[in-house]
C-alpha cells in the first residue's frame, strides 16, 4: 500500500493534472467532481458494492477486480485468465454483465456494483443460486461465481428461450471442468423460476 | 502494468487538447483490449483519457442512413432495431464477436483500433516489427496459420481481428474523426493501412485524434447483407476466415454487390474483383467460383495458412447461397 501523505481525495473538486482541472464523468451521488490521478499516486475512490458505499485506496493500475478481492475483501470474484477470456470475474456494473479484469477500479466510481455476495436475501439464496444447487452445476467451483452472475445477467436479457440459446448467451464464461451441461440445465431452470 | 496517470474527461474538445499535450497519452473507452495490452507490456502509456464520460454514445437512424457514437457498445448497436432491419451485416458481425460481457463493455471506435492477435505481437519475449519496429517478424517463417494471405509484406502478415470493420467495409461506412484541427471523414476502406515495411502504423488516425462516429450510408445492397464467420470453435473466438456479403438482386441478377473478407488478409479486406465477377451477371455457381478465384488471384500463403485460400472461397460461396 502506499503511504498515505501521497493519497489524492478524488472527490475533492480541484485535482489537476498538468495544471489543468477536468470535469469527469460525474459519480452520480458527487456531482460533477474534477478527476485526475498522476501516476504511482494513490486515490481514495468510492465504489458502491452491494448496495454499500465502500471507501477503497486505489493506484490507478488496479482493476475493479482486484479492487473488490484484495482491497474490499469480497473474494466470492475469481481471476482465472486476468485478460477476458474466462469469465470467472463477471459482476454486474449498473445491471449490465462485465469482466471485472477488463475495467479499472477509478473508472467505475459513482457505478451501482453486484458481486456474488450480493444475491442472496439474508439465508435465502437467489434463484439463480439454488439452481445451480439443483442441477449439480459445478465441481470445483471456480467458474462458478462467474457463471451464476452471468446467469442473472443472461435471464434478465432474455436470452434463455433454448438450451442453444443459452449456450451462445453464455459463452463467455469458461469451465474447466465441463460442467456444461448442468449449467445449461440450471440456466433453463432458474429463468422458468425467475419468470414465475 | 507500468504506472500511468488518468484523467475522466467530460468534454471531446478537452479529451482531444489533453490528449495532443500529455506525452504517451491513450485514451480508454471499454478497456478490453487496452488493459490487455497493458498487462501484458505491449501497450506503456504513461497518461489515460477516459472517454467514457462524452455524449458520444447514441445509435441514430437518419434520412441518409446510420450514425453510432463513437462510444457506443457493441451491445447496443447489435440489438437495435434498426441495425437488424436495414444493416443485418453489422448485427451478425457484433454477435459474432467476443462474448456477452465484453460486447457490454467494447465501443464502437475501441473495437476498429483494437490491435492484431498476432502471437508474437502480444508476447514482450519475441521480436516483432508492429511491436518494435526493425526487430523482425518471427511469423514469416513461424507459426503463421492465423495470419493473412494477402497485403501482408516481408515486414508483418498479421491480420486485423475486427469483425466489425469487416461488416463496415461491406457497407460503404465513413468513420468521423476529430482532432486538434477539428473534424474530419474517413472512408473505412481508405482507414486502414497495409504493413508494408512500417507495420506498426496501422491506420490514418493522427495522434491525438479521436473516433467520434461512424456513418453507415442506407443501400439495397445493405439491406441484403449477411456475415459468416468460421472459427475454431462454435463461439466466443476470432476469425480463421469472415465473409461480409452485401447484395441487391433482381431476380438471380446482380445489380450491386459488396464483398469483404475478414482473416486473410492484413487490413480488413475488400475485393473488388471478386465483386466485378458478379455485378451485372446471374447469381450461379459458375460466378460465384469465379468470384472466389479473383478474390484469391494474388494470395501468398505461408507455410501453415495456405487452407485459407480454399476456404474463403467456399465461405464465399456458401454465404452467397445463403443471400441468393
Ligand atoms: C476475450 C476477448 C475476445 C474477443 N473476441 C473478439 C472477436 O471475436 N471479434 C472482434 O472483433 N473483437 C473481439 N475482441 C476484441 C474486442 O472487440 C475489443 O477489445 C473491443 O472492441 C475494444 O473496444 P474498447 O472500447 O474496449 O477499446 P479500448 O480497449 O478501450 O481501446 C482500444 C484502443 O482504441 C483506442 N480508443 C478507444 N476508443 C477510442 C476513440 N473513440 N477514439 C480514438 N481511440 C480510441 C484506445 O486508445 C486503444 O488504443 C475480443 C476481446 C476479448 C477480450
Ligand atoms: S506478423 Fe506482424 S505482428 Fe506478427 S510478429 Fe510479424 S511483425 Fe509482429
Ligand atoms: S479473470 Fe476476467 S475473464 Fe478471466
Ligand atoms: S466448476 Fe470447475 S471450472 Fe467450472
Amino acid at each position: 500500500m502506499a503511504e498515505h501523505t501521497r493519497r489524492t481525495v478524488l472527490k475533492s473538486a480541484a485535482v489537476t493534472a498538468g495544471g489543468a482541472a477536468l470535469a469527469a464523468r460525474a459519480p452520480a451521488a458527487a456531482g460533477a467532481a474534477a478527476v485526475s490521478i498522476q501516476p504511482a499516486q494513490t486515490a481514495e475512490i468510492t465504489l458502491s458494492v452491494n448496495g454499500r458505499r465502500r471507501a477503497v485506496s486505489v493506484e490507478t493500475r488496479v482493476t475493479l477486480l482486484d479492487a473488490l478481492r484484495e482491497r474490499l475483501g469480497l473474494t466470492g470474484t475469481k481471476k482465472g485468465c486476468d485478460r477476458g477470456e474466462c469469465g470467472a470475474c463477471t459482476v454486474l456494473v449498473d445491471g449490465e454483465r462485465v469482466k471485472s479484469c477488463l475495467t479499472l477500479a477509478v473508472m467505475r466510481q459513482g457505478s451501482e456494483i453486484t458481486t456474488v455476495e450480493g444475491l442472496a436475501d439474508g439465508d435465502r439464496l437467489h434463484p439463480v443460486q439454488e439452481a445451480f444447487i439443483r442441477h449439480d452445476a459445478f465441481q470445483c467451483g471456480g467458474c462458478t461465481p462467474g457463471q451464476i452472475m452471468s446467469a442473472v445477467a443472461c435471464i434478465e436479457e432474455g436470452h434463455t428461450g433454448s438450451d442453444e440459446e443459452i449456450r451462445q448467451w453464455m459463452s463467455g464464461n469458461l469451465c474447466r471442468c465441463a460442467c456444461y451441461q448442468n449449467i445449461v440445465a440450471a440456466v433453463a431452470d432458474a429463468a422458468g423460476e425467475v419468470r414465475r | 502494468m507500468k504506472p500511468f496517470g488518468y484523467t475522466a474527461v467530460r468534454d471531446t474538445g478537452e479529451a482531444v487538447r489533453l490528449a495532443s499535450r500529455t506525452p504517451d497519452a491513450a485514451f480508454v473507452a471499454g478497456g478490453t483490449d487496452l488493459l490487455n495490452l497493458m498487462k501484458d507490456g505491449v501497450a506503456r502509456p504513461g497518461h489515460l483519457i477516459d472517454v467514457n464520460g462524452l455524449d458520444l454514445a447514441e445509435v441514430t437512424e437518419t434520412p441518409a442512413g446510420l450514425r453510432i457514437g463513437g462510444l457506443a457498445r457493441m451491445r447496443a448497436v447489435a440489438g437495435h432495431a434498426a441495425v437488424r432491419r436495414g444493416w443485418p451485416v453489422l448485427a451478425e458481425a457484433l454477435l459474432a464477436s467476443a462474448s456477452p460481457q465484453v460486447r457490454n463493455m467494447a465501443s464502437i471506435g475501441g473495437n476498429l483500433l483494437q490491435r492484431t492477435r498476432c502471437g508474437y505481437f502480444r508476447d514482450t519475449g519475441s521480436p516483432c516489427n508492429k511491436r518494435v519496429p526493425g526487430s523482425g517478424c518471427p511469423a514469416v517463417e513461424g507459426w503463421n496459420r492465423g495470419h493473412a494471405v494477402l497485403g501482408g509484406s516481408d515486414a508483418c502478415i498479421a491480420t486485423h481481428p475486427s469483425d466489425l470493420a469487416v461488416a463496415l467495409l461491406a457497407l460503404d461506412a465513413v468513420v468521423r474523426v476529430r482532432g486538434t484541427a477539428g473534424e474530419r471523414k474517413v472512408p473505412i476502406g481508405d482507414f486502414y493501412l497495409r504493413p508494408g515495411a512500417t507495420p506498426h502504423v496501422e491506420n490514418v488516425l493522427r495522434p491525438a485524434e479521436l473516433i467520434t462516429a461512424v456513418e453507415v450510408p442506407r443501400s439495397a445492397t445493405a439491406r441484403r447483407s449477411r456475415y459468416l464467420k468460421l472459427r475454431d470453435r462454435a463461439t466466443f473466438e476470432f476469425a480463421v476466415v469472415s465473409v461480409a456479403a452485401a447484395v441487391d438482386l433482381r431476380g438471380r441478377r446482380v445489380r450491386d454487390v459488396r464483398l469483404a473478407f475478414g482473416g486473410i488478409g492484413t487490413t480488413p479486406w475488400r475485393s473488388p474483383e471478386a465483386e466485378a465477377a458478379l455485378r451485372g451477371n446471374d447469381l450461379t455457381a459458375e460466378s460465384v467460383a469465379r468470384a472466389g478465384r479473383a478474390l484469391v488471384r494474388d494470395a501468398e500463403p505461408r507455410h501453415d495458412n495456405e487452407f485459407k485460400v480454399e476456404l474463403v472461397q467456399r465461405a464465399l460461396a456458401e454465404l452467397l447461397e445463403e443471400l441468393r
